[in-house]
């Protein structure tokens, strides 16, 4: 459907990946810890690999909840854009196919929360 | 005119000062007079069937609301004088005044300048004439508002921009892009999803929990402001119920336009009620009702009777109101939690609830709180009594529609975020339910340009690339001052000096534990 106007209504995109300077905007969910109320907004280079996202970006992201120091993010299971989705740790975000605007869920079995609560 | 009788009756007078003073056009065409009035598809075959919802004239209503304002600013000046902010329940309270004065107030403002349009637009001039009585109650609400809360503005933190906030903070992008949105739309769907889906349909669940938690406050500036919009309000409502009825009695084609309208307006007002929700179960000290009683009330019972009535006009209640009933059992709690650690970035303070509000919500909540939210506080407040209050230092992402983080979870299942994504012209979007999903598919043109804060800052639009120098610069907010726990604030310990006490960070946090 389209905009009911009175004019030719076209507009760009707000959050286009120029609008970026060369990095590019990830979500990172990591299910049933809901300590964080939603999906994490990350600004990231393309080029950085896999294996940095996770040390450098993910694990300060998750340090503060208990579990953390025992999630395995690298063996866990991956959805790229709700894909099931293997990640190559030492290739680019880029060549794993992980473009702007791009969401990851990552789920740690054995890991669930606290309180059997998915928090 | 020739009349024996100077005086004119009600009857008379209100015909030759509203109706009358339209004419009938002769040397211009009426449709580049009101070239805004057919485009949304909306069929008016005509317009003197438009009841006059208010039956009041200019005159009247000016003498009306003089009287009005002449005892609302003596009880204001009684207020500051008695210096009645000494006399509320708790400070905490003022923390529901900063998100009403950054949040609401300002809309009421944007509702102004939305009823001035649609004024202008309509051919009816019945019509014209409510819109502009309405755009001047909106004004009025704006300016009595701000001057209700300016007092707590000399004595608390977080009052002193809202404006400023209103137009840049995260969280307040939220009511501002709801009125954006009712705004740039058509008059039809303006009205629609303004006196109709919000002011008649889910104004009581902000407007009665906001003044009658004043009250239960202690609160007397914001409940007599509350008093004075009363009358207002109900005549608002009775334009919201005209409006609706009217079209849809205009032409059987205008039916499935509003019930979409309808669909989308009451998932709008609903996530941007989420507001409202953690600040009647969290905010208020003193508690009214809780949001599932409100909910049940103002919208199940009351929605549902309306709902009904409008059935013979083809209309069916909003489509995804299961998932607004349903999440009348962890809405407010899910807002708090974010809010909660998102506290670095508000002009308002958070807290752990203490533990008689606990069993206030366990009693209120029996099926939910217990298992889902208490042990989120409990956990919480043991870290923050060692030393390790929590916050989250990652960026939330945000709900391409609504813009409230997708923070919801989905129906029948309260450990599961709603998520949902899609692309558009090879751009991903991201929502956090199926309805905002929806909203987006329809009018995907109009939400692809949203001022997104998240995508805002990363952008480097912001005045600065960390949080901190995005909150102070960008924001306005004071570090340290305005954000941040409650326990421990400026606000609290000057609460406590009027209270005669002083801060012991170790007594109050086992206080707070006890309490």
């Amino acid at each position: 459907m389209s905009v009911n106007a009175l004019y030719d209504y076209k507009f760009e995109p707000k959050d286009k990946v120029e609008n970026f300077h060369g990095m590019q905007l990830l979500y990172v969910l990591w299910p049933n810890h809901l300590m964080f109320c939603s999906p994490f907004a990350l600004l990231v280079q393309p080029d950085m690999t896999f294996r940095a996202l996770v040390d450098e970006v993910l694990k300060p992201a998750t340090a503060s909840h208990p579990e953390a120091a025992k999630a395995d993010f690298l063996g866990g299971e991956w959805l790229l854009n709700d894909e099931p989705f293997t990640p190559a740790p030492d290739a680019s975000l880029k060549d794993n196919g992980i473009d702007h605007k791009s969401m990851l869920t990552v789920t740690t079995p054995g890991l669930d929360g606290l309180a059997g609560a998915g928090f | 005119m020739v009349s024996k009788n100077k005086k004119l009756n009600l009857k008379d007078k209100y015909q030759y000062l509203t109706r009358d003073m339209a004419w009938e056009p002769t040397y211009q065409k009426k449709k580049d007079i009101f070239p805004d009035e057919d485009f949304e598809g909306i069929k008016i075959t005509d317009w003197s069937q438009w009841e006059d919802p208010f039956r009041l004239t200019m005159d009247a209503y000016w003498k009306y609301q003089a009287e009005k304002e002449k005892k609302l600013y003596a009880i204001f000046d009684a207020f500051a004088q008695n210096n009645g902010h000494q006399n509320i329940s708790d400070a905490r309270y003022v923390n529901a005044l900063k998100l009403f004065l950054t949040g609401v107030s300002p809309l009421e403002h944007a509702a102004f300048q939305g009823y001035s349009k649609v004024g202008r637009q309509f051919s009816g001039a019945g019509a014209r004439v409510a819109c502009q009585m309405q755009a001047i109650d909106e004004l009025r609400h704006s300016q009595t508002q701000q001057h209700a809360m300016s007092h707590y503005n000399k004595h608390f933190n977080g009052l002193h921009d809202a404006a400023h906030m209103h137009d840049r903070v995260w969280f307040l992008s939220v009511p501002k892009s709801f009125f954006d949105d009712a705004r740039t739309a058509g008059p039809f769907e303006f009205l629609t999803a303004i006196s109709f889906s919000f002011e008649y349909v889910l104004t009581n669940l902000l407007f009665v929990p906001f003044m009658s938690g004043a009250a239960y406050n202690g609160d007397m500036a914001t409940v007599t402001f509350g008093f004075s919009a009363q009358s207002d309000e109900a005549r608002h409502m009775t334009l919201g119920l005209e409006v609706i009825k009217f079209i849809l009695e205009q032409h059987e084609d205008n039916v499935p336009i509003v019930q979409r309208w309808i669909d989308k307006w009451f998932w709008r007002g609903f996530r941007l009620l989420s507001l409202v929700s953690m600040m009647m179960d969290y905010m208020l000290p003193n508690k009214v009702m809780s949001w599932s009683e409100a909910w049940e009330v103002y919208y199940e019972q009351n929605g549902g009777a309306l709902f009904k009535d409008l059935e013979r006009y083809g209309i069916r209640p909003p489509k995804y109101q299961d998932v607004a009933n349903d999440a009348k059992h962890h809405l407010s709690h899910q807002l708090w939690s974010t809010f909660y650690q998102y506290s670095q970035a508000t002009n308002f303070h958070t807290w752990i609830p203490g533990k008689e509000e606990m069993d206030w919500m366990s009693e209120k909540y029996p099926d939910t709180f217990d298992k889902y939210y208490r042990p989120r506080y409990e956990y919480w407040a043991k870290e923050h009594a060692e030393g390790r209050r929590f916050y989250n230092n990652t960026l939330p992402q945000l709900c391409q529609v609504c813009q409230v983080p997708t923070l919801f979870t989905e129906m029948g299942e309260p450990t599961r975020l709603s998520h949902r994504q899609m692309k558009y012209e090879g751009e991903r979007y991201h929502f956090c339910s199926e309805a905002c999903c929806d909203i987006f598919k329809h009018e995907p043109e109009k939400y692809i340009q949203a001022w997104l804060p998240v995508h805002q800052i990363y952008q480097g639009n912001c005045e600065g690339g960390d949080v901190e120098t995005v909150v102070q610069k960008y924001y306005h907010i004071e570090v340290g001052v305005d954000n941040f726990e409650y326990i421990g604030s400026p606000d609290h310990k000057h609460w406590l000096s009027i209270k005669g006490k002083s801060f012991d960070s170790k007594a109050e946090k086992s206080e707070q534990d006890a309490a």
